[in-house]
């Protein structure tokens, strides 16, 4: 009993911690030019942090003309909880129609919670019970963060622009532990501010990305020392 | 396309892969390239939303009170301070240097 309440407890914390991201992601979006129902759509269909960070982040640059590549750049970005959902399958064994819905769920938090439990019933607990959490809460603050950026005004006053930068830092910076990620990421920085002065809005970051991914790749084969 | 177009499309394409990994088999976790790949591909996409969004204005390379916030925000990244406690120094710095 106290496992499954500790269980509970961990979720329902990393969910309110989550949704205090989604105060400034509801903000961002609408310094990016978004409206609250869309900021809110946001939140509730793609419900993907990183994901929706970048589809106003690309938006913000560069408005309506900016929209394919914001779209592109969610997508490549939500690869992430691809891998999340290969590694839960095997846990949560679902049926068929808990697919759709615990799909949704699958997600940084959710997994993370999940497998950082001991038995198995204690990890399903742990990622429905987080995953629902981080939703209620990520959707609600979006809300409030959204009318909280509607009745600041112009973004540029309050710093909005240099907080969508912070945020991004805030994100990438706990993923870079090695020397190869850290450069990859410096030359991901790189291309895409300098190529930005002549590829349309928003390709640029999705250039950088391929690039770098190109480069890490090449290191990678070139570490392992393999067959080719 | 219109944005409401682009959030459902994107939406879409955001929930595919999580649909997708349920239909993977797991061994593809063991493969050091596709599980490097992704991971790479994800910093680099974050990191260049950082260089567009820091130093780009309209197809121009722009310095301005972004940089310094975006180096406090890095410094605070470094020093592990929480997210929301980053992003809210961050913007107060350069909504204070805007004031002069």
């Amino acid at each position: 009993m106290k496992a499954k309440n500790s269980v509970r407890a961990t979720s329902i914390g990393v969910g309110f911690a989550t949704g205090l991201y989604g105060i400034s992601f509801g903000a961002l979006s609408v310094a990016a030019g978004l409206d609250i129902w869309q900021t809110q759509v946001l939140s509730l269909l793609m419900f993907s942090g990183g994901s929706q960070f970048a589809f106003v982040g690309v938006l913000a640059t560069g408005g309506v003309s900016a929209v394919p590549s914001a779209v592109v750049s969610a997508w490549l970005l939500g690869i992430r909880n691809g891998f999340y959902a290969i590694r839960m399958a095997p846990v949560l064994s679902l049926r068929a129609r808990a697919v759709p819905v615990a799909s949704q769920l699958t997600i940084d938090e959710s997994t993370a919670v999940s497998l950082a439990q001991e038995d198995l019933k204690r990890q399903r607990e742990g990622f429905w019970t987080t995953g629902i959490a981080v939703f209620v809460f990520w959707n609600s603050l979006t809300l409030l963060g959204a009318f909280a950026g509607t009745a600041l005004g112009k973004p540029e006053t309050y710093g909005l622009d240099a907080a969508a930068v912070a945020a991004f830092i805030a994100l990438v910076w706990p993923r870079l532990r090695s020397i190869l990620e850290s450069v990859t990421a410096i030359a991901a920085l790189l291309v895409s501010a300098v190529s930005s002065v002549w590829l349309p809005v928003g390709l640029p970051v999705i250039v950088a990305g391929l690039v770098a991914v190109a480069i890490a790749n090449v290191f990678h084969v070139g570490k392992k020392g393999d067959q080719k | 396309m219109s944005v409401w177009l682009g959030i459902l499309i994107g939406s879409i394409a955001v929930y595919s892969w999580k649909l997708l990994g349920n239909l993977l088999p797991k061994r593809l976790l063991d493969n050091p390239r596709v599980a490097s790949t992704a991971n790479m591909l994800t910093i680099a996409l974050m990191a260049a939303l950082v260089g567009v969004q820091a130093f780009v204005t309209k197809s121009h390379i722009v310095f301005d009170a972004r940089v310094p916030a975006a180096l406090l925000a890095s410094f605070l990244a470094y020093k592990k301070v929480p997210f929301l406690v980053i992003v809210a120094s961050a913007a107060a710095l350069a909504a204070v240097i805007r004031l002069f």
